[in-house]
């Protein structure tokens, strides 16, 4: 995020798009509702799918799956037309205003509209909304990414943004709320192929000298690949050996059948977590981690608010924290890493990453500190870009709609879109050991429109038959105006509904990120 | 900033805004003015009247948690009229209730208990007569009781002006009057997200966690505070912990942000795979197929031994890592750290994009 959590409950006017907040990131989401509620913000919400957020909307704009580049360009030409936008920040803090005004001029409201489904009407009116308001904060997630056209998606709302002069003020900001409670953190530390901790390129002689002279090693330069290109390279036996901590590429990877061959052709796979995850049931090796309750650290939130986690219990049996598996296994390898607790770990951290030097245990006691924060005085930062952007002029870019990557057809007649529900998490396997939360929501159900329901002779709760190019799942259904004629709705929490059967993992050119939000499929009552 | 004005409490003169209420300037300089429906963040409704206080030149008691202040009021608290009013007040509530501290959950932690003790009750004028109400038990994760209920309506406040989930009201009024969902029914049929807010601000046990009955007294338990394990807005919690277990989880509002003590149901009632018996207690290693227990030093060679050869064999690019979303800064930093400078290459990536 580029602003914080508690602005959004003061701001003027919020922009939720691709996000379901109130069931996916609930306590932000009762922030929005006060918001409304209390303070007389308006809400535009911008979602396929009729979510809890829509009751309290002033608006809600219901977008074909997959079309939000054309819904963000045809508000950008309203605002543009109007003269609505914000003439000096555009002016003086951005740059590619022609090239993307030229690119926009196009999306007007009847065109936006015959692509998106939303009333031309509609787009004018929630353009307004948001140029209009003093400070606006746009939300977003999965929603948004989970295309391949994320980053396309993703440019866009920075495009809208900008053009309202609403990067870098108090309320307002581009704020992508994250899925998981570390993604944040694990993003900052380096856990990924291009960058070492704090974002600093793997590419760059400096930075890896840096890092060199602090491990006492030589560091390749070569980027590494992500998640998604290493089951294709296993798959092709380039990939011989995986060590995966904590994850289950095995129900949350797109195509999940390409994934369990892709891992049974390793020579060693290695998983280290918490429970017996279907990964794990394919290890060579599998190693207890203790979990978050059982061991010191901290997590990053969705606001860069770097907080303690605390020692609560024992973990269970042998099992160990994972910070101290890691060190004892680099020792066997002959590079000891002497760590006695996670706060030598987070010196170290300090000592090379410049966005966290300033992020010790004693100053985050009672408070988390929000990075940047360059040094042991500093307060931390609660918005970004505040003076100038960290490339110096925002760039507003020009971008086209492309249609998804798998369009209905005859044979897949439905648009399937994919998500969480409030009561479970990811692939479940923690929340659903909880009796309470089986209680209310004990299975997958695939939401289905009551007109497409009649149509195909399906009644409520009766098991349906989804189906896509690459496979099929039966769940029940749960008959519901929620979506619209044409389109389903699955969350991805079941092993025993796995939707990543069925989702197109084409990818983001960029992000490489599946589009997970959209894929044709086929339902016939079971 | 209005100008602070002037005004005497219990002869002490005191400087506040106006626009304050008098509990507000009482409790600011450490006078201390009992209350049980008052709720910081919600709206002030005075309907328990327990927070009653004299002001020169009014008729009558006045109730200071809605009372604005002004130029030169003089308040007293602690008359013999005050504390008379309150004690009827709190013999009425505790005759009307089944207020059984042996076997309630929040003996120890019951603001009506701190009540009737500070105002020094040795028992109610009245005759005890509990309404009736049937036990709620009929979902796994909260349990009413509303024969404790005292009527202070501070769960109906968290639900609809913190969370805003917008589920409980008063349903019949008088006498009669009953907290809980639409049409009176039981929370399981309701639409009640189970934010469990309602029983985080709840001051008597009228509506408890239904895991921890049974599971430990107040003053058995220790608080851990910590940052709570499922959705990246990193909620501040308190995980409760008796005899080496949570028991439950709590809300703490002293935290601040992000979450001010609110939480969600993943974070309040998610927190059972801790103690899971499916828990991996020991390292595995596949034998004929099948996974084994093995002690440390076997997996830790099995794999150096392995890593290394593959190393060797194919190079360093022949591996991957897929750090973690779930573990602690710490842990992905020490994770990258190993892929990079032990294996030597880049391939690590953790499950952000998915
Ligand atoms: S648990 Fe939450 S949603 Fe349910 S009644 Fe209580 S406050 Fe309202
Ligand atoms: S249930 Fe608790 S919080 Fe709600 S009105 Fe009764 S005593 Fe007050
Ligand atoms: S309590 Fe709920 S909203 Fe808060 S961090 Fe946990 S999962 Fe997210």
């Amino acid at each position: 995020m580029t602003n914080s959590i508690e602005e959004i409950e003061f701001t003027d006017a919020i922009f939720a798009i691709g996000t379901n907040t109130t069931e996916n990131h609930p306590v932000i989401g009762a922030k929005i509702k006060r918001a409304v509620r209390q303070r007389g913000a308006k809400l535009i919400v911008a979602d396929p799918r009729e979510i809890n957020l829509v009751k309290y909307a002033t608006i809600w704009l219901r977008q074909k799956p997959g079309t939000d580049v054309a819904l963000l360009n045809g508000m950008m030409n309203v605002i543009i037309s109007e003269g609505l936008y914000d003439r000096q920040y555009v002016e003086t803090r951005t740059e590619g205003f022609e090239a993307m005004k030229k690119v926009v001029e196009k999306y007007t409201p009847e065109y936006a509209s015959n692509i998106t489904g939303v009333p031309a009407d509609d787009i004018v009116t929630a353009a307004r909304l948001y140029a209009e308001a003093e400070a606006a904060s746009i939300l977003y997630t999965m929603g948004i990414t989970q295309h391949t056209t994320g980053v396309d998606n993703v440019k866009s709302i920075a495009n809208l943004a900008m053009l309202c002069g609403n990067v870098g003020i108090e309320g307002g900001g581009v704020n992508p709320l994250r899925g998981q409670n570390n993604v944040q953190g694990a993003c900052d530390m380096g856990a990924l192929p291009v960058v070492f901790t704090g974002y600093q390129p793997v590419g760059s002689d400096e930075a890896r000298a840096k890092f060199e002279k602090a491990w006492g090693v030589t560091l390749p330069s070569k980027p590494g690949i992500t998640i998604v290109e290493t089951l294709n390279a296993a798959h092709e036996g380039k990939v011989k050996a995986l060590y995966v901590m904590g994850e289950n590429p095995m129900l949350s990877d797109p195509d999940l059948n390409h994934a369990k061959e892709a891992l049974r052709r390793l020579d060693l796979l290695i998983v280290q977590d918490i429970l017996l995850s279907e990964t794990a049931q394919l290890a060579h090796v599998v190693l207890p981690a203790a979990c978050f309750a059982e061991k010191d650290g901290t997590f990053s939130n969705t606001e860069r608010r770097v907080q303690m986690v605390r020692k609560a219990v024992e973990a269970p049996g042998q099992a160990k924290a994972d910070w101290k598996i890691i060190s004892e296994l680099s020792a066997k390898m002959g590079y000891p890493m002497d760590y006695a607790t996670s706060e030598d770990i987070m010196k170290e951290i300090n000592s090379l990453t410049p966005s966290y030097a300033g992020i010790t245990y004693d100053r985050i006691e009672k408070m988390g500190i929000q990075w940047p924060c360059p040094n042991s005085t500093h307060p931390g930062t609660k918005f970004l870009h505040k003076d100038r952007f960290s490339r110096g002029l925002g760039l507003l870019s020009a971008i086209e709609y492309i249609p998804p990557a798998e369009v209905p057809d005859a044979e897949y007649p439905f648009v399937m879109t994919t998500g969480r529900v409030l009561y479970h998490y990811h692939t479940a396997t923690m929340s659903r050991l909880s009796p309470g939360i089986m209680e209310r929501c004990p299975e997958s159900l695939v939401e289905i429109n009551p007109k497409d329901a009649e149509k195909l002779g399906v009644s409520a709760g009766q098991f349906v038959k989804v189906s896509s190019r690459r496979g099929e799942v039966q769940a029940k259904s749960e008959v519901t105006t929620r979506v619209s004629e044409g389109t389903i709705f699955m969350n991805f929490h079941f092993k025993e509904a796995a939707v990543n059967l069925l989702t197109n993992p084409a990818l983001d050119p960029i992000a490489k990120i599946p589009e997970y939000k959209v894929c044709a499929v086929k339902v016939e009552a079971a | 900033m209005d100008k602070k004005i002037t005004l005497t409490i219990d002869g002490r003169e005191l400087e506040a805004h106006p626009g304050q209420t008098i509990l507000e300037v009482a409790r600011g300089n450490g006078i201390f003015i009992p209350t049980l429906c008052h709720y910081s963040k919600t709206t002030n409704v005075g309907a328990c009247r327990v927070c009653m206080v004299e002001v020169k030149g009014a008729r009558s008691l006045v109730a200071s948690c809605c009372m604005p202040i002004s130029l030169g009021m003089e308040v007293k608290t602690d008359t013999k009229t005050v504390r008379d009013a309150q004690r009827l007040i709190v013999e009425l509530l505790w005759a009307s209730g089944d207020h059984n501290c042996l076997t309630c959950e929040q003996n120890g932690s019951c603001e009506l208990q701190d009540l009737i003790y500070w105002l020094k009750i040795e028992k109610p004028r009245f005759d005890i007569k509990s309404p009736g109400y049937a036990l709620e038990q009929t979902n796994a994760m909260i349990a009413r009781d509303l024969n404790k209920c005292v009527l202070c309506g501070r769960c109906i406040r968290a639900c609809n002006e913190i969370q805003v989930n917008e589920i409980l009201d008063f349903s019949m009024r008088g006498s009669h009057a009953k907290v809980g969902p639409a049409f009176d029914t039981d929370y399981i049929q309701s639409e009640c997200y189970f934010c469990g807010e309602c029983a985080d601000v709840c001051p008597v046990g009228a509506i408890t966690i239904r895991q921890a009955r049974f599971a430990g007294r107040p003053w058995e338990i220790r608080k851990v505070r910590t940052t709570c394990t499922y959705c990246g807005v990193g909620c501040q919690m308190d995980l409760n912990i008796h005899d080496g277990k949570i028991v439950k989880v709590t809300g703490n509002r002293d935290y601040g942000p992000p979450n001010e003590g609110s939480l969600c149901v993943k974070g309040r009632f998610g927190m059972d795979f801790v103690h899971s018996p499916d828990r991996l207690k020991t390292p595995l290693i596949r034998k004929n197929g099948e996974l084994k227990e093995a002690s440390w030093d076997e997996a830790y060679t099995y794999i150096a031994e392995k890593l290394s050869a593959i190393k060797q064999a194919n190079g360093p690019d022949s591996i991957v890592g897929f750090s973690s979303a779930r573990a602690t800064n710490e842990e992905n930093y020490l994770f990258q750290k190993f892929m990079r400078a032990v294996i030597g290459t880049n391939n690590v990536d953790h499950c952000a994009r998915l």
